[in-house]
């Protein structure tokens, strides 16, 4: 893909506006984070954005194509993993696969030589209750990722991890999208997480969602670990709070 | 034997030690009370005969317990996919249960003669509602997130069945299946009572008019035990069906 594009998209439930005027776009290999308060209508958008919502008003476009209210050509992510207790990692990662109608033994043939890029080497067989919570979250972007390597909507997908683990996944996962190049748009109330990781942020107001702000983190990639304690950061997220 | 299973093993050497004692004592007249040494001696002796009349109740148990089970999940699956049937139906799957087996058999028998039929569609009709209410169960617990990430990935409602509400209904399933597996056996038991030619139902109306109380006790055993062993089989078939549900945690 070279272009997802919203355009104009408002969307209310019960009377109650929840979207605005939302207008955003993503290009090509980029990774753009959605900010803002909890509450704010970004699930909404996503939903919208995924096909699984008709707004009331607007328009969805990749690559110039009407794909609004049709689900089944961008990859979703939550918060939860939502990877499937009764299947090993190995057939969750498939999944996407299988679903397009590719043989099981096929799909796993193909899935395999992912794992060792996503840093899930011998994970195949297991299950995901035998995986610690980073590993899991890999997992599911891998899966999210094996759907369309085109365009991926992350849905807070490092909230439910613990300060640590969280930090090591931001590591890894610049890293990995270093290689992999998946145009990614990223929800997320946390600051630091949005400046960390993003090219570009949108700043959301909440009640009714609105796009009160653009910002260009301009650090180029990759970023250096120790990205979070200069002082650019610090301007960055002063510039954030200001607006918030 | 495993170590948790020795107080269950001695509550029942102990139980039949007592057993023994109050025939031995001649507490009970032994007519009325044999003791476990004789039913075990008349269980021997008869065994020809239960082995036989055996094989004619488990093929209904059987043959009933698979068309109950296919019953009940067709059953499950078009309640859970249209919504109109399951408003419609519901109620009607609950009184059919609160109608006792014993008061249908003999309708069935008059309907449907002395054979293997009335016999089969007892079993039928006790056995598929465990599994549908199972089933439904199963299928209304299935994680809406996940069905909605199925469907962000533009999945058919098929798919969706398939990867998310049957595996996720797999535990109901086979609760149900266990207490199908009981049901089945029992409701064979109880139609032969009512009339036919065979079946270990048949010899124990033959012995209870014979008044051979030790063979009534060897037949009543055999029967119980009949139900433990397919409650076993079912419990054999969700381990090899869903091992991800006897995981040791470690890493």
């Amino acid at each position: 893909m070279e272009k997802l594009e919203v355009k104009n998209v408002s969307v209310s439930f019960d009377g109650k506006q929840i979207l605005e005027d939302i207008s955003i776009e993503l290009n090509r290999g980029e990774l753009v984070c959605l900010l803002g308060v909890s509450g704010g209508g970004k699930t909404t958008l996503f939903n919208v954005i995924s096909g699984l919502l008709k707004p009331d008003a607007g328009q969805v476009l990749l690559d110039g194509r009407d794909i609004t209210g049709k689900p089944g050509t961008i990859s979703y992510m939550l918060q939860k993993d939502l990877l499937l207790p009764y299947r090993t990692i190995e057939d969750n990662v498939a999944l996407p696969l299988l679903l397009k109608g590719v043989k099981k033994r096929e799909a796993r043939a193909q899935v395999g030589p992912m794992f060792a890029q996503f840093g899930l080497e011998g994970a195949q067989k297991k299950y995901p209750a035998q995986l610690s919570g980073g590993m899991r979250q890999r997992a599911a972007l891998l899966r999210t990722y094996l759907f369309s390597r085109d365009v991926a909507l992350l849905d807070e997908p490092f909230s439910a991890l613990d300060t640590l683990t969280k930090s090591a996944i931001h590591g890894w996962y610049l890293d990995v999208m270093e290689k992999i190049r998946l145009s990614t748009l990223f929800i997320t109330h946390d600051i630091d997480e949005a400046i960390l990781l993003s090219d570009r942020i949108y700043l959301l107001s909440g009640q009714p969602g609105r796009i009160v702000e653009e910002i260009v983190i301009s650090e180029p990639k990759p970023r250096p670990a120790d990205f979070n304690l200069t002082p650019r950061f610090l301007d960055y997220k002063k510039q954030i709070l200001s607006l918030l | 034997m495993r170590r948790r299973n020795i107080p269950a093993f001695i509550a029942v050497a102990a139980l039949l030690i007592l057993w023994q004692g109050v025939s031995m004592l001649g507490l009970v007249p032994a007519f009325m009370l044999p003791s476990p040494v004789e039913v075990v001696r008349a269980f021997v002796k008869e065994l020809p005969l239960l082995w036989e009349n055996s094989l004619i109740t488990l093929q209904e148990a059987f043959i009933g317990l698979v068309m109950g089970v296919a019953f009940g999940f067709l059953v499950a699956v078009l309640m859970d996919a249209f919504e109109v049937l399951y408003r419609a139906f519901y109620p009607l799957l609950i009184i059919t249960q609160t109608v006792p087996t014993v008061a249908i058999a003999p309708l069935l028998v008059l309907w449907f003669g002395y054979e293997m039929t009335p016999k089969i569609i007892l079993i039928v009709i006790s056995t598929f509602f465990p599994v549908t209410v199972g089933l439904l169960d199963g299928f209304r617990s299935a994680d809406r997130d996940a069905i909605g990430l199925l469907r962000s990935m533009g999945a058919t409602r098929v798919q969706i069945f398939r990867h998310i509400k049957f595996p996720s209904a797999l535990p109901q399933l086979f609760s149900g299946l266990r207490i199908a597996a009981a049901y089945s056996v029992v409701g064979a038991v109880i139609s032969e009572w009512l009339g036919g030619f065979g079946g270990l139902g048949v010899y124990m109306t033959r012995v209870k008019k014979a008044f051979a109380f030790d063979k009534m006790f060897a037949v009543i055993f055999l029967i119980s035990g009949i139900s433990l062993g397919l409650m076993s089989l079912v419990e054999y078939a969700e381990k090899k069906c869903m091992p991800y549900r006897h995981l040791d945690k470690k890493e």
